[in-house]
């Protein structure tokens, strides 16, 4: 508790920003699903984090129970979202995104 | 109560007729119908003498209301009657001349299948035609109006297997409509004008306006539209000859005696507002003696034995209205009466030659038929004498009232009026020379030899000769040492209309003397050319029409009036017709309805490649959006 | 309370109709239903009694916070429509009777489902659920325009389908945004609509929305290219319902609700309108001269007579109103009767091109006749029922501005021209190969005509039975817009 409330809280905003930056970067220049998730996933964490930053800051839990809700959601959304992934691999023998087009026009 | 009940039953007993003819068309003997169709216009004339005798010296107006038939606001049109001098005078002619023609019909459709069809719808003629002389305001005028011309459609079409005789009843249909219109648009302007339609209510508002007035202008010229149609007066006339095509007793019914004779009566029944309105009148006149000689000329030339009595109608008919345009009302219904006994006359006649050829009509097949058809020959040179206008006959003294007038109001009008007088004679006894004198032309069939028609035929020849004879004596001129009845049995009905024609020359009896002579002398040297011409010579049959001058085929060709008015109206409209639905409906309208779904289409054309199929892309669209919405949101 | 039996009762049929398979059993159902039906009608012209909106009213708060409620009721102007629909409804049933169409259940189903709606729009006095109603009544015309039509009736229907729903759509917006002129507490009755305050230019696009709206329905022109096609397109008993009385829904818009809401614009702006439906009167009847399709050429002067019609109520006066009225049923009455007889010969003799016919009068005698009275009717001769509404509309218009009415008045020549030379093409002249053994009426067929014949003359003799009943409340419109 003392560790997190003594770092000041403009460390955690741009160390947050940056992750976010990193997942956005990362679901934008890859092309293989899995790391996309991942990218996303690190964009919740990011948020997730600073959540709890926050909620240490103003001294307030109802922050990090929402970290905890996150996290479940989160837990569920990589499921199915591995599930998709699965499926799609079943079907294209790939993971590529971009063989992901038959929505085209 | 019980006048009311004879006054309502005069129109109900023809249409009491229709509605029985018409409902058993197919069911009831041709017996019935003989008796039953001109039974019911016998018992309409007789009730129309029950009515005349029964009112005494009482020869007022009398209003009978029946119902309300059309009401809106302040707006309200009875269903009601006028009885006065004029309408029975008109009661009577149709009632009259209507039963005898009913008649003659027995005999002459005696072998058409379509006998019931044809009085039950000669029966509804009739019961319009009441309806159109016996309304006491105009829309009930209107309804006789346009129902007689739908009864005249009906009838020149009778033989609608035959798409020639159909087409002459369109036209004739569509040129009484196109009439009716200005009828209309009159009786509009008359509606706002006086806010009543009523005869009473018009005639005693207008009587307080100044003579020259420009809405009554507008009024009497619109409402002279209609009787231009109605009565087949220039430019509205080539419907009547084309009409021929019905069954001869139509032809004498409607086409001669009666609902041609519509227009007339409507002026006559207006003579209040037309009074007022000089520039009406003059114009009236103008159309008249174009008319009477326009037709006149066309009839010297004419070759089918109904066209020529077609064409003198139209001539005729142009009497009565230049009689009415001088403001001589009772001289025309004169003219209108005795028009109606001796053209009645003269197409039943030409009827019975027909008949009595199988049908033939053109008159260089004709001739000799003198001793053939007695009686017709007879009767037929009444007609024809009577129309010519030679005394002591009725013709005579009519067309001579008309002249006269004519002569106090212009002798310029005088002097067209009195070659028209000339023309008539001319073609009038070309047409009897060519039919009775000489020797036959014709073939006729060995199953078919010329007969003298049956009694039923016959007799209403001879009734209507004795009135053709006999009718001038309704209205001897005082010149003559008559007593004018008919003049002062109408006098009611024209007295308001009176007053402002005094500033007339009155005609010497002198001059009146000097007139009827030259204009005697006229029609007899006529008829003298005449017979010169066609019996001494026997010219004109079967000359080679080629040859002839450019200005008589013109005339000859009936001035190709209705090859102008084919390119002029018909052409173009139907060209218009064509064009609209292929170019502006098609092309523009419906193209542009239709270019607003096609804009959608090709709008979801361009935006659907927005859709790449790139999750990349969708996902990189996405944080855009949001880096877009998170900037305009510090932005604003 | 009788109001809402009129407008559930074909509601109850029709979902008893959906029992059946029997085809018998659904014609008898179906029509003797429809008659029941015209049976309520006249009960509700018999306690009608006098003008207030108070008749037969029904009402029931249906969305309370909206100011939206079920409220029904009866004045002249819908009595009048009411009794007409409910007059051809069983007409056009019994017409169907000799047509074997597929799924009769859904077909006679959709008819019900039709005259609900027609009854629904006629009877609504609140907007939104008029609105309802409104958009209700074209979808049962679109299933049997589009189920059972004739070769091109897909592509065609949509045109109608989305032509009209965009009219349609605009008149919801107006409806919306008076709502929240209303007085508070907003509401959607129309006397509330009525008395929503407007800016002249809010007025202005009202007028414009509602006209669209409306003029799309009637049609006026240049909005009527859906209609030629779809008239001829649908089945008989459809075309019917369309022109006999959907058409009269946008004419009754008109009166109801655009022309009390919107007078302010219409004056200023009504010429335009006026001009329009002028115009196409002149343009459908000369178009109407060289169809060689009867249906179509009865569609062509339907535009004709709806362009006058539009133009009476536009005018804003009592005069042209009650000839709009009575002519809204007349022209019902007479549209219905020409369908039925075009139906009629397009059965006998398989085709209804004009060229290919000729000579039925013939071999028909009886349908000549029939067809000749409701000809004349149509081309408003005196004493039938086309007459009173012309000359009424005519003189209301001339007293607005004479040349209109002079133009207008054409019609009385072109209706004339081009009835008249159909009618000699198709029963006068020689027989053709198609109509070599044309059969005459049946006695079914007869009794099917002869209520439509009576009612010509009825009306044409003795108007003032079918004027008197709407003339208080077109008079109090008419003086509520003064």
């Amino acid at each position: 508790m003392s560790t997190l409330s003594s770092v000041p809280i403009d460390y955690y905003l741009v160390f947050c920003s940056l992750l976010f930056c990193l997942g956005v970067i990362g679901v934008l220049i890859k092309r293989n699903a899995l790391v996309i998730l991942m990218s996303v996933e690190l964009m919740i964490n990011s948020i997730n984090l600073l959540l709890a930053a926050f909620s240490a800051y103003t001294n307030d839990p109802a922050g990090q129970i929402f970290v905890f809700f996150i996290m479940v959601v989160a837990a569920a959304e990589v499921a199915i979202g591995l599930a998709i992934i699965v499926l799609i691999y079943r079907t294209t023998g790939s993971i590529d995104i971009n063989v992901l087009n038959k929505l085209k026009w | 109560m019980k006048m009311e009940l004879i006054v309502a039953l005069i129109p109900l007993m023809p249409l009491l007729g229709f509605l029985v003819l018409g409902a058993g068309f197919r069911t009831i003997p041709r017996k019935i119908t003989a008796w039953v169709g001109p039974g019911v216009i016998l018992a309409s004339l007789i009730l129309a003498l029950v009515l005349f005798f029964s009112n005494g010296k009482n020869t007022g107006p009398t209003e009978y209301h029946f119902f309300t038939w059309i009401s809106a606001g302040e707006l309200r049109i009875p269903l009601g009657f006028l009885i006065d001098p004029l309408s029975l005078l008109m009661i009577f002619v149709v009632t009259g001349v209507g039963f005898i023609i009913h008649v003659y019909s027995v005999g002459y459709m005696k072998d058409d299948p379509g006998f019931n069809r044809f009085f039950a719808f000669m029966n509804l003629f009739v019961f319009s035609m009441l309806l159109l002389v016996m309304g006491n305001n105009y829309p009930v005028m209107f309804i006789g109006w346009e129902g007689v011309g739908l009864c005249s459609y009906l009838l020149i079409g009778f033989w609608f297997r035959n798409q020639e005789y159909n087409n002459a009843a369109k036209k004739a249909f569509i040129m009484n409509r196109i009439g009716d219109l200005g009828f209309l648009l009159g009786m509009f302007l008359l509606f706002t004008t006086f806010h009543t339609l009523d005869y009473h209510g018009v005639f005693s508002q207008a009587r307080s306006l100044q003579p020259g007035d420009s809405t009554l202008l507008a009024i009497t010229l619109l409402l002279f539209v209609g009787a231009v149609g109605k009565s087949a007066q220039i430019p509205l006339y080539t419907w009547l000859p084309d009409a021929m095509a019905g069954p001869t007793p139509v032809s004498a019914l409607i086409h001669a005696a009666t609902m041609v004779t519509a227009g007339v009566y409507m002026v006559a029944r207006s003579n209040i507002l037309y009074i007022l309105s000089p520039v009406t009148m003059t114009i009236i006149a103008v159309v008249a003696l174009a008319t009477i000689l326009l037709a006149a000329s066309i009839a010297v030339f004419q070759k089918d034995i109904k066209k020529i009595l077609a064409y003198s109608t139209i001539s005729q008919l142009g009497y009565m209205f230049l009689a009415l345009s001088v403001g001589a009302f009772s001289g025309a219904m004169f003219h209108l009466t005795t028009h109606a006994f001796f053209k009645a006359l003269l197409f039943l006649g030409a009827g019975s030659v027909i008949h009595a050829l199988g049908g033939e009509q053109d008159i260089r097949k004709m001739g000799g038929l003198r001793k053939a058809l007695p009686v017709t020959w007879l009767t037929f040179l009444t007609g024809t004498v009577a129309i010519s206008g030679i005394p002591p006959l009725s013709g005579f003294f009519s067309k001579d009232e008309i002249l006269m007038k004519t002569f106090g109001s212009s002798s310029l009008l005088w002097l067209f009026a009195w070659l028209g007088a000339l023309l008539t004679a001319f073609y009038m006894f070309r047409m009897f020379y060519l039919v009775f004198g000489n020797q036959f032309r014709g073939t006729t069939r060995p199953d078919h030899p010329l007969h003298e028609s049956p009694l039923t035929m016959t007799l209403p020849l001879i009734v209507l000769a004795f009135l053709s004879f006999a009718g001038g004596a309704l209205n001897m001129p005082g010149l003559f040492g008559g007593n004018q009845l008919l003049e002062h049995f109408l006098a009611p009905v024209f007295s308001r209309s009176s007053p402002a024609l005094q500033g007339e020359l009155p005609i010497s009896h002198a001059t009146e003397w000097l007139l009827t002579g030259i204009t005697l002398a006229g029609v007899l040297l006529m008829i003298f050319w005449a017979w010169r011409r066609y019996v001494v010579k026997g010219k004109g049959l079967l000359t080679d029409e080629t040859r002839r001058p450019f200005w008589v085929r013109i005339v000859a060709e009936k001035y190709r009036i209705d090859e102008l008015y084919d390119f002029l109206l018909v052409k173009p409209s139907l060209w218009l017709s064509r064009f609209l639905h292929d170019v502006v409906e098609l092309r523009i309208i419906d193209r542009m309805v239709n270019g607003i779904g096609q804009a959608a289409i090709r709008t979801g054309n361009l935006l659907r490649y927005i859709q790449t199929g790139n999750v990349g892309f969708y996902l990189f669209v996405m944080v855009l959006g949001v880096i877009l919405i998170m900037f305009f949101n510090i932005l604003i | 309370m009788l109001t809402l039996v009129l407008l559930l009762f074909p509601l109850a049929l029709l979902l008893i109709l959906l029992f059946f398979r029997e085809v018998k059993t659904l014609r008898v159902l179906a029509f003797t239903g429809t008659l029941a039906e015209l049976a309520l009608a006249i009960a509700a012209f018999v306690q009608y009694k006098t003008s207030c909106h108070c008749n037969l009213l029904f009402s029931f708060d249906w969305l309370d916070t909206l100011g939206v409620s079920l409220k029904f009721g009866m004045d002249g102007i819908t009595l009048l429509l009411v009794m007409l629909t409910a007059l051809l409804v069983p007409i056009i049933v019994f017409s169907t009777f000799s047509h074997h169409y597929s799924s009769p259940a859904s077909f006679y189903s959709l008819i019900l489902l039709m005259e609900m709606a027609l009854i629904g729009v006629f009877t609504a006095f609140d907007g939104l659920v008029f609105y309802i109603f409104w958009e209700m009544a074209l979808i049962p015309a679109w299933f049997i325009c589009a189920l059972w039509g004739g070769n091109n009736r897909i592509r065609i229907t949509f045109k109608f389908f989305i032509y009209t729903f965009a009219g349609s759509i605009l008149m919801l917006v107006a409806l919306i945004y008076l709502y929240f002129k209303t007085p508070l507490p907003h509401a959607f009755d129309f006397q509330a609509l009525y008395a929503a305050a407007l800016t002249p230019a809010e007025q202005t696009w009202i007028f414009l929305a509602f006209f669209l709206a409306f003029a799309i329905k009637i049609p006026v022109f240049p909005f009527h290219t859906w209609q030629p096609d779809t008239y001829t397109e649908s089945p008989a008993a459809g075309s019917m319902l369309l022109a006999g009385i959907m058409l009269k829904m946008g004419l009754f818009g008109m009166i109801r609700w655009m022309i009390p809401i919107c007078s302010q614009s219409i004056r200023q702006w009504g010429d335009m309108a006026i001009i329009l439906a002028i115009t196409g009167i002149v343009y459908a009847s000369l178009i109407a001269l060289r169809q060689n399709d009867l249906k179509r050429l009865i569609a062509w002067s339907s535009i004709a007579h709806a362009g006058l019609m539009a133009a009476a109520l536009l005018v804003m006066n009592l005069k042209a109103s009650q000839g709009a009225m009575i002519q809204m049923v007349a022209h019902g009455i007479n549209i219905t009767g020409l369908f039925l007889i075009t139906d009629l010969i397009q059965r006998r003799a398989g085709t209804r091109n004009i060229s290919d016919l000729g000579g039925i009068a013939l071999r028909a005698p009886r349908l000549a006749a029939f067809f000749m009275v409701i000809l004349l009717g149509s081309i408003a001769l005196p004493l039938t029922n086309g007459f009173v509404g012309e000359f009424l509309m005519l003189l209301g218009i001339f007293e607005y501005n004479a040349l209109y009415a002079a133009i207008a008045g054409l019609t009385m020549i072109f209706g004339a021209v081009y009835m008249l030379w159909m009618y000699q093409r198709v029963m006068l002249g020689k027989t053709q190969p198609a109509t070599e053994g044309f059969q005459d009426l049946t006695l079914a067929e007869m009794g099917m005509l002869l209520p439509l014949v009576i009612l010509i003359f009825w009306m044409g003799c003795y108007p003032s039975f079918f004027l008197d009943i709407p003339f208080p409340d077109v008079q109090q419109i008419l003086y509520f817009v003064k």
